[in-house]
């Protein structure tokens, strides 16, 4: 391969990702997870069900994540998912999901369309009290969906009763870091 | 105002786009049904002082389209459906 100059950044622009902690709410970029889409084809739901079991790749029902060792996955819309895996290991995401569902689902590359955002704190309620309309309280753990933070669509997962993940549109990181800082100087 | 998803639950209006009457969803065959039942389909609405069905989407949800009944008087919602359940229904009964 031809030697180049260029070395990768991730979502925020940093070589490294960017870590703070303010009080007692750690907010970590992660930039070692892939991600990609699955989508049924019409028809096809028990073929992609065989395959993902086969996988071990979970598929949550609505509202809903699964963790697993190597794959995770949470529900976006009816008969779809964003699948996680990681990156060093699953860098082309797409091309391994394609030789798992074959032509009974759609697949697309996610991973550099979002930024993701781990964020941790003994008591994680008033900060997302704050920054969109997900009661997160009453939310069960493996709770995920598709909410609104600072007029950016994200998606939300609860991993843990103090764990919450943020998919945001990577070309606002910044935007979005901003909000969760910003929010997070707020409740301290 | 809330709209009571049928797989997500009670989520608030401001996630969804509202996308007119669903009366949207005939849409008549150019080819077959002549030009005035597509000028009616695309220009004539009914505007009802009462119930009302309407398209909605989750925009910022599970970008489902619904059909929602909604009481343009109170603003009630009585029956909120998949777009895609009333379409297949509607093929089926044709």
């Amino acid at each position: 391969m031809a030697e180049h100059g260029l070395h990768a950044v991730t979502a925020l622009g940093g070589a490294a990702p960017r870590m703070a902690e303010i009080g007692p709410i750690s907010i970590t970029e992660r930039f070692d997870v892939a991600l990609g889409s699955v989508a049924t084809r019409r028809g096809r739901a028990a073929d992609v069900v065989r395959g993902a079991s086969d996988a071990g790749l979970p598929l949550p029902p609505p509202g809903k994540a699964e963790f697993g060792g190597q794959w995770s996955a949470f529900w976006v819309a009816p008969e779809m998912w964003f699948v996680e895996a990681p990156f060093a290991s699953h860098e082309d995401i797409a091309a391994h999901l394609r030789t798992i569902f074959g032509d009974a689902a759609s697949v697309t590359e996610q991973t550099d369309a979002w930024v993701r955002f781990d964020l941790s704190a003994p008591d994680l309620h008033p900060l997302f009290a704050r920054l969109c309309n997900v009661d997160l309280p009453v939310a069960p753990v493996g709770f995920a969906t598709r909410t609104v933070i600072d007029h950016l669509g994200c998606y939300l997962i609860k991993r843990a009763a103090d764990q919450v993940t943020l998919y945001g549109p990577r070309s606002s990181a910044q935007s979005l870091w901003h909000a969760i800082d910003v929010a997070a100087r707020s409740v301290i | 105002m809330i709209i009571n998803h049928p797989i997500l639950g009670p989520r608030d209006a401001q996630e969804f786009v509202y996308l007119g009457d669903a009366s949207l969803m005939n849409r008549p065959d150019t080819m077959t049904a002549g030009i005035e039942a597509f000028h009616d389909w695309l220009y004539t609405r009914d505007n009802p002082a009462g119930l009302h069905r309407e398209l909605w989407y989750h925009e910022q949800g599970d970008r489902s389209w619904l059909v929602v009944t909604r009481n343009t008087l109170t603003h009630e919602i009585t029956q909120v459906e998949l777009a895609r359940d009333v379409a297949l229904a509607l093929r089926r009964s044709k």
